[in-house]
């Protein structure tokens, strides 16, 4: 059993988690934070919806299609002078926050978009029928009615950062992707990769099963 | 009480006007039940959602208690809204919310009242519809009748004295309508709402509506007493909403080729309806009757009845029947002479 793990050190393992735990919270907060203003905003623009304007939405939209279309390690490159400018690092976890919450903002809110015009529009009128302001439809209306979509996207974008995290090795971020690929891949140690792809597996597992419950919790069916 | 004044509404479609209202004018008054009955895009719903500003209109003046609404800007409208409750055919309750925080919604986006205020309102509402033991449950736990009721609670919390109903009871089954009808009616009756429905259903307009107008094609193309609308009909729409009415299929002239005599249509309203009416008359001018088809139904609290009936006798006889039915209040309409 200890012949297979001979290249292991735990510590080393455990310092990896510990960043990438940290790299996927601080990165998820600053997304959310961000995209959810954004989404709200791509949703008012839309087509017929509260503040519709066709010039608006399409440059908007435009602005976000390009972010996700560039790939992810070409956006870490490109943004290292910006994010010395904002961390006063290009290095470390805080180097590799900035990147990930410009890759991932577009992304959650096209998501947070899509679980908003799942809103029933009559809603929105019942709303509007009592008098409340554009700002109580939103906080009162369509947020809560959209959050079970919202915390689907919120799932679905930590999935998709933790990926990104292993990415971030590139600019010397760490975590668990990075392990694998300075260990696993390059020097050839099978256990090391095994033991952190599994790990990085059960995050992601950990992840869904927590959204997939608080989605259902809030669906109140 | 709301007042129409050359209102009218067109939608822009890809740039193409397409008119929904035509040049209306309309006078609701206050404290009444008042209907409209039309087909499936006739203009109801936008004439209805015009009332608090759902729809912009294209052009006229819409006053309300004295309030000219088509002038209020947006703080105005939204004042304005909070006196006019509205209900849906699909109750566009909140999901996420329960029945109590749904119908305390509309008290907490207007302000000003305090937690314990907003809990009490609640409750007597819940009871006023009949759903003290469902307010912690949420919506997606109850059946169309509940969601319907919970959507008259919320529309009453802010106490409006008006009351829109978008085909409220389209969705419900012909149970479930009647109680909910009942609910309007009462809430008519006991708050003085003045109630504003529109429905493509004759029995919602003839259970709880004092007047109706009868709307198609962006037109309202008869107004008045239910009663006097209804019996009987003018118009081709309201012909035709009263045959759809009407459970056996609708018997033609030609049916009746072999009975013999003149055929004539009584309709009897409210008192009249179960006088013994009809036999007196055959029996002090001497002539038959028989009866082809009928009806005993209500309007609102009002009995009212349709008989179709043949008379034979001779010819004065039966001007003497004619004469004396109308003066027994009964209306004659000659189907065949
Ligand atoms: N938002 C809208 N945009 C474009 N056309 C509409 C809109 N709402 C209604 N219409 C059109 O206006 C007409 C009247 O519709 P509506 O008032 O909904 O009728 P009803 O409620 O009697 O079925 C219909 O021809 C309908 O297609
Ligand atoms: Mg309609």
């Amino acid at each position: 059993m200890s012949a297979m793990f001979v290249n292991i050190d735990w510590y080393e393992i455990w310092l990896a988690t510990l960043d990438t735990l940290l790299m996927l919270g601080g990165s998820l907060l600053f997304t959310v934070l961000l995209g959810l203003p954004l989404g709200v905003l791509l949703f008012l623009l839309g087509p017929r919806q509260l503040f519709a304007h066709r010039g608006a939405y399409a440059a908007l939209s435009l602005v976000v299609n390009v972010l996700r279309s560039l790939p992810f390690i070409i956006l870490l490159i490109v943004m290292i002078p910006f994010t010395v400018l904002v961390t006063g690092t290009s290095l470390g976890v805080a180097g590799a926050i900035p990147p990930l919450v410009v890759g991932a903002t577009p992304f959650f809110a096209r998501l947070v978009e899509t679980a908003l015009r799942e809103v029933d529009r009559g809603i929105i009128e019942a709303v509007q029928s009592m008098g409340a302001t554009t700002g109580q439809i939103i906080w009162n209306a369509l947020l809560p009615e959209a959050r079970p979509g919202i915390i689907a996207a919120v799932t679905v974008t930590a999935i998709t950062l933790v990926s990104y995290t292993a990415m971030a090795g590139v600019v010397g971020a760490g975590g668990l992707g990075d392990l694998a690929i300075r260990f696993g891949y390059q020097r050839f140690q099978t256990d090391v990769m095994v033991v952190t792809v599994v790990l990085l597996l059960v995050l992601v597992q950990i992840l869904q099963m927590l959204g997939d419950r608080l989605v259902v919790h809030f669906s109140r069916k | 009480m709301i007042e129409f004044q050359q209102v009218h509404k067109a939608y822009t479609v890809q740039g193409r006007q397409i008119p929904a209202l035509q040049p209306t004018d309309l006078h609701v008054r206050r404290g009444e039940v008042f209907g409209l009955i039309g087909h499936s895009g006739a203009g109801k719903s936008t004439l209805l959602r015009l009332i608090n500003r759902l729809e912009e209109p294209s052009g006229g003046r819409i006053i309300i208690n004295g309030i000219e609404v088509t002038a209020l800007d947006a703080n105005g409208l939204r004042s304005f809204r909070r006196s006019v409750g509205m209900i849906f055919q699909h109750f566009n309750l909140l999901a996420s919310k329960t029945v109590a925080e749904n119908i305390a919604m509309p008290m907490k986006l207007a302000g000003g009242h305090g937690s314990a205020d907003i809990a009490q309102r609640v409750r007597e509402l819940l009871v006023r519809v009949g759903l003290s033991e469902h307010a912690q449950k949420y919506p997606a736990q109850l059946s169309g009748g509940q969601k319907q009721r919970v959507g008259i609670a919320r529309a009453l919390a802010t106490g409006p004295d008006i009351l829109l109903c978008d085909e409220a009871t389209s969705a419900l089954d012909p149970q479930t309508t009647a109680q909910v009808l009942q609910l309007l009616a009462e809430i008519n009756r006991e708050l003085g709402l003045t109630i504003v429905l529109i429905t493509h259903e004759m029995d919602v307009i003839r259970r709880v509506c004092d007047r109706v107008g009868v709307m198609d094609g962006g037109v309202i193309v008869e107004l008045g007493d239910v009663a006097d609308v209804f019996l009987p009909p003018q118009h081709p729409t309201t012909i035709s909403f009263v045959q759809e009415s009407e459970d056996d299929d609708f018997v033609t002239d030609e049916d009746w080729q072999q009975v013999q005599g003149s055929i004539v249509r009584l309709t009897f309203l409210g008192e009249s309806t179960y006088a013994p009416v009809l036999g007196r008359v055959a029996r002090e001018t001497g002539i038959d009757y028989s009866i082809l088809a009928g009806r005993i139904g209500r309007i609102k609290d009002q009995p009212c009845g349709q008989l179709t009936v043949a008379l034979s006798g001779s010819e004065s006889q039966a001007l003497a029947a004619r004469e004396q039915l109308q003066a027994a209040g009964v209306t004659l309409e000659v189907i065949r002479a």
